[in-house]
């Protein structure tokens, strides 16, 4: 019996074993192999890592230990949002997602790894229906990257090298999508309305030049609105030679009209609120839509997974138009691609096949029912604003607090202590809405919830 | 009885459920989940907010997606996760560059408990402790075990990191006014073709290097003319997928350097070389690491994957915002948006954290002696596979450096077995499935013809090896007994062979099921008119 520990995750550590395979390799000792590495480049003795927790049992002891400083939206009342929410994540979901034979595949063929390709393909093909439109993509990164992506994507289709983005954009996505397009497009913001948020007609007009190759705006906006001239601004962009490119919430569109009804070209967003636990912002899928035009199929850099027939009369599946890809043409193709979110892309099919039309529109209609009703218990609170800026809302509210006297970062300290996650801090990335903050309310939250959130917020701000 | 043992040929058939798309299986009225109710004063409001939403707004017609009760949709995908060959289930070695390592099951479970899921990004820093606490300890892991000074770990993947490293290297540019002097970047033909992509989206004009025909390694002569001031950096992997570790890699950056570049070391596989050599003595001022690779964390069908960026001191300002600092005196974690030329963001939030926290727990369970020990047995594994196919009929390696033993893969060639009886890697590919098994080419251009990539990690034992290798030798040995069952292969797998003709045709393609009704009636009959 040998003394030499052999790690559980490692078999061939054995020393017999060891031994058995440098013999049947011709080779003195496993030192033999690195003698390719210049002496100048070797580590000098073990890396200085810490000690480890070799049991299962320590090491789960310890990283629960760092994990139980955490406090979380379960435990906490929790109105953040501002592009990651507290959805409902459907036991199923988890289930699928959680499954050995998804969660361990990587890049099989369409044979052996016939079930995700089939489970994608279903994904684009639900994603297709909610976004009315007739191609999708097997999920990039997240929202941001779509974002950034359908708007090169509309500056190689329209071969123009400038893009007008709303400046009511989620102030991280402008910065994704500002540097995304850096060197070879240009970036220019086009105002708001102060009292209603809506694109201003007149800027976007005086800025809509022949090097224009998409204008771009979310719906529902960051701050929460609905922006409702949609066909005005996809009108704008068209009768310039622009494409319209639009940022939705996929939890929105099972009652609010899909953007490529009023003129978006491409639609994009993160699926997140489609079966994904929070995870801190970790655990996103970004999508593109497109029309069936082989002119828009032909610029996505992602896998698109079709349906093709086979020598038995099965259903098969495979890459469409894989030439596009990286994989195949190096500096010479559409962007990049890689391993992005396609375990969440099945997650997100899981969701949409539970939910089916009416799930979706019980699923809006409940946003919405959540947030006019807070916007009813908070207004009445004595110095508080609601709406801070916008007309009609979907899941989220800019809240204002420059009646209390009081800071955002006060009221949401003193909410905390009553177990209260308070709405994000506008106040440094929209400076003109004052003291305000943006409030989420999606189905998971109660009238209760919203009732303590109001009675909570009466009380700190009369302190 | 069970497979023989010694022969080591499983009489393997993987699941075949014929299940029908899901659109199919729709039943009007059916439920899968049902949404919370409000209350009679909440749906009051929302009656009245409805009513209130702009013309225009409220969508006309509903989605039409399934409508299906929820047993059925378990069923539905349960079947199709048994249509799907996992890591878990077969000897997953044939995915070189890939890194397809066992992911422990204590670390999905940790990365999956609500004290991991249930996190809003936004909250009160006080709140999120501890997985701030492990991103900043990870990140002081990854620093030890490569040398550089600071880590973002934000990118969704090891394309995504490439992305952000190339961000960083324009930034680096930009910021020294050499926009129009620094406009080059150079790597190697076998470095990941998302390396060249990056570059050029980035605006540099893209060079690149081919293997040296005796060494195997990158051409040191063109490498030499190819640097020049022009040069903005180095982009390159190292070893390289022919599996040889590029012993003059120092004389490659010092020459960049010499030029006023700097040098990205793609390490998205560092496998082989854990606590045997690292990012910061080669001479590189960048790196990432594949934690969905290396780090064990699981692929997930292509995804969720992270990976992570290291930089040198003098390029931690352009980092990506926010990192993860430490207050030494209040023992506080939190988010840094310090650098000060910042590219900004390049993923929303801050990273992948199921995918951090399961590497946190996979170094943590190995510590320095483990890891060295993986770098070591995944040599052995992969020295002992390439002796054996070496040895087998019709199969060979590109004729570098001959002699050398290899690192952690090695890109080998079907070129003789297609010569000898018209059975290249294609056809071995399609004939692998039905012995539960799993072979890529590589990326491509293949400049190895007839190329196939094995990579055996440290997580199989030798009897796992051998039986891959068993499975090798038989559809060989099948190559010149019979070669025309094989051109029809796959026969014991989910579905037969696909006519990928339709993929590539604008008039036949259909990426959804709307696509599919609009271009087809049945079963691919074209609709008329």
């Amino acid at each position: 019996m040998s003394e030499k520990f052999v790690h559980p995750y490692i078999p061939n550590s054995a020393p017999e074993v060891q031994a058995e395979m440098l013999k049947s390799i011709g080779a003195k000792d496993i030192e033999e192999f690195f003698a390719c590495i210049p002496e100048a480049l070797r580590v000098k003795g073990l890396l200085d890592l810490p000690k480890p927790f070799l049991s299962e049992a320590s090491l789960k002891r310890h990283v629960e230990g760092i994990l139980s400083k955490n406090r979380t939206s379960g435990e906490l009342r929790c109105f953040l949002g501002g592009g990651c929410w507290n959805h409902h994540v459907p036991a199923v979901c988890d289930e699928v997602n959680g499954r050995s034979e998804f969660l361990t595949a990587y890049a099989g063929e369409p044979y052996e790894d016939h079930g995700r390709f089939q489970a994608l393909f279903e994904y684009e093909s639900l994603m297709a229906e909610l976004l009315d439109v007739d191609v999708v993509n097997v999920p990039t990164y997240d929202g941001s990257q779509a974002a950034a992506t359908a708007l090169r994507m509309a500056g190689r289709i329209t071969k123009r090298d400038e893009v007008l983005v709303a400046d009511t954009t989620s102030p991280d996505r402008l910065s994704a999508i500002t540097g995304y397009l850096h060197p070879d497009m240009k970036v220019t913001l086009v105002g708001h309305d102060p009292k209603s948020g809506l694109m201003v007609g007149s800027d976007l007009a005086a800025k809509m030049t022949d090097r224009v190759a998409a204008v771009y705006f979310e719906n529902p906006s960051y701050l929460g609105f609905i922006e409702t001239e949609g066909k005005a601004i996809s009108g704008a962009a068209h009768a310039k030679g622009a494409l319209c490119v639009v940022y939705a919430d996929p939890s929105s569109l099972g009652v609010l009209t899909p953007p490529s009804n009023y003129g978006a070209d491409l639609t994009c967003g993160d699926i997140q609120p489609l079966g994904m636990h929070m995870h801190m912002g970790g655990a996103r899928g970004g999508f593109i839509g497109a029309p069936d035009d082989e002119k828009f199929i032909e610029e996505y850099p992602s896998r698109l997974f079709g349906i093709a027939p086979t020598s038995h009369r099965e259903w098969g599946f495979g890459d469409v138009a894989w030439e596009r890809t990286s994989f195949a043409k190096r500096e010479n193709a559409k962007e990049f691609v890689g391993t992005a979110a396609a375990l969440w892309g099945i997650t997100a099919a899981v969701y949409l096949s539970l939910m089916g039309p009416a799930g979706m529109k019980e699923l809006g209609t409940a946003c919405m029912a959540r947030t006019a009703y807070a916007v009813k218990r908070l207004g009445a609170v004595k110095g508080v604003r609601v709406p801070a800026i916008g007309g009609a809302f979907f899941k989220e509210i800019p809240v204002n607090f420059d009646g209390t006297g009081k800071t955002v970062k006060e009221i949401n300290k003193a909410l905390l202590e009553k177990g209260i996650l308070g709405g994000h801090d506008l106040s440094k990335a929209f400076p003109a809405l004052g003291q305000s903050a943006l409030y989420a309310f999606t189905e998971v939250v109660t009238q209760d919830d919203i009732d303590t959130l109001a009675d909570a917020l009466a009380a700190v701000t009369a302190r | 009885m069970g497979m023989d043992m010694k022969e080591k040929i499983r009489d393997f058939h993987q699941a075949r459920w014929d299940e029908p798309v899901i659109f199919e299986l729709s039943a009007p009225g059916e439920r899968g989940i049902l949404v919370p109710e409000g209350g009679p004063e909440v749906e009051a409001a929302g009656k009245e907010a409805m009513a209130a939403l702009p013309a225009g707004m409220l969508r006309a017609a509903p989605p039409a997606l399934p409508e299906m009760g929820q047993m059925k949709v378990v069923k539905h995908f349960l079947r199709l996760s048994q249509e799907n060959l996992g890591a878990d289930f077969n000897i997953d070695i044939g995915q070189g560059t890939c890194t397809m390592k066992y992911s422990p099951k204590v670390n999905d479970k940790l990365a999956a408990s609500p004290k991991v899921a249930d996190l809003h990004p936004l909250q009160d820093e006080s709140t999120l402790q501890g997985a701030l606490e492990i991103l900043y300890k990870t990140e002081q892991l990854l620093k030890s075990i490569s040398g550089l000074d600071r880590f973002c770990l934000h990118p969704g993947g090891g394309s995504q990191a490439l992305s952000g490293i190339a961000a960083i290297i324009r930034a680096w540019v930009d910021d020294q006014g050499l926009q129009d002097t620094k406009d080059e970047i150079v790597t190697t033909i076998f470095s990941h073709p998302s390396n060249p992509a990056v570059a050029k989206l980035k605006g540099f004009k893209v060079i690149t290097i081919y293997p040296d025909p005796v060494t195997g390694r990158p051409d040191f002569e063109a490498f030499k003319a190819a640097v020049s001031d022009r040069t903005a950096a180095l982009m390159i992997t190292n070893p390289e997928d022919i599996g040889l570790y590029n012993d003059r890699i120092k004389e490659f950056t010092d020459l960049v350097h010499a030029h006023g570049g700097i040098c990205s070391y793609d390490q998205a596989n560092a496998n082989g070389i854990l606590g045997i050599t690292r990012a910061k003595e080669a001479g590189f001022d960048l790196c990432f690491f594949n934690i969905h690779k290396t780090f064990s964390s699981p692929h997930g069908c292509g995804g969720p994957g992270c990976g992570v960026i290291g930089v040198a001191e003098h390029l931690v300002p352009y980092l990506p915002i926010p990192l993860v600092s430490h207050c030494e005196k209040g023992g506080r974690y939190y988010l840094d948006t310090d650098p000060p030329k910042t590219v900004g963001k390049i993923k929303d939030f801050y990273g992948v954290l199921p995918a951090v926290v399961r590497a946190y727990a996979w170094i943590m369970n190995l510590g320095a002696e483990g890891l060295l020990e993986v770098a070591r047995v995944s040599i052995l594994n992969n020295n002992y596979v390439f002796r054996k196919v070496l040895k087998m009929k019709g199969a060979g390696a590109p004729p570098y450096a001959e002699g050398e033993h290899r690192m952690e893969q090695v890109r080998y060639s079907f070129q003789r077995l297609k010569d000898e009886t018209g059975i290249g890697f294609a056809e071995v590919q399609n004939r692998i499935f039905d012995y539960a098994g799993h072979i890529w080419s590589s990326h491509e251009p293949f400049i190895v013809p007839e190329p196939f990539t094995i990579e055996p990690t440290e997580s199989y034992s030798k009897d796992e090896l051998d039986e891959y290798l068993a499975i090798l030798g038989r559809i060989v040995e099948e190559a010149y007994a019979d070669p025309e069952m094989l051109k029809h292969a796959p026969h014991r797998s989910v579905i037969h062979h696909v006519d990928h003709d339709y993929l590539d045709d604008p008039k036949r393609w259909a990426i959804t099921w709307r696509m599919y009704k609009k271009r087809f009636d049945g079963y691919f009959e074209p609709k008329k008119g």
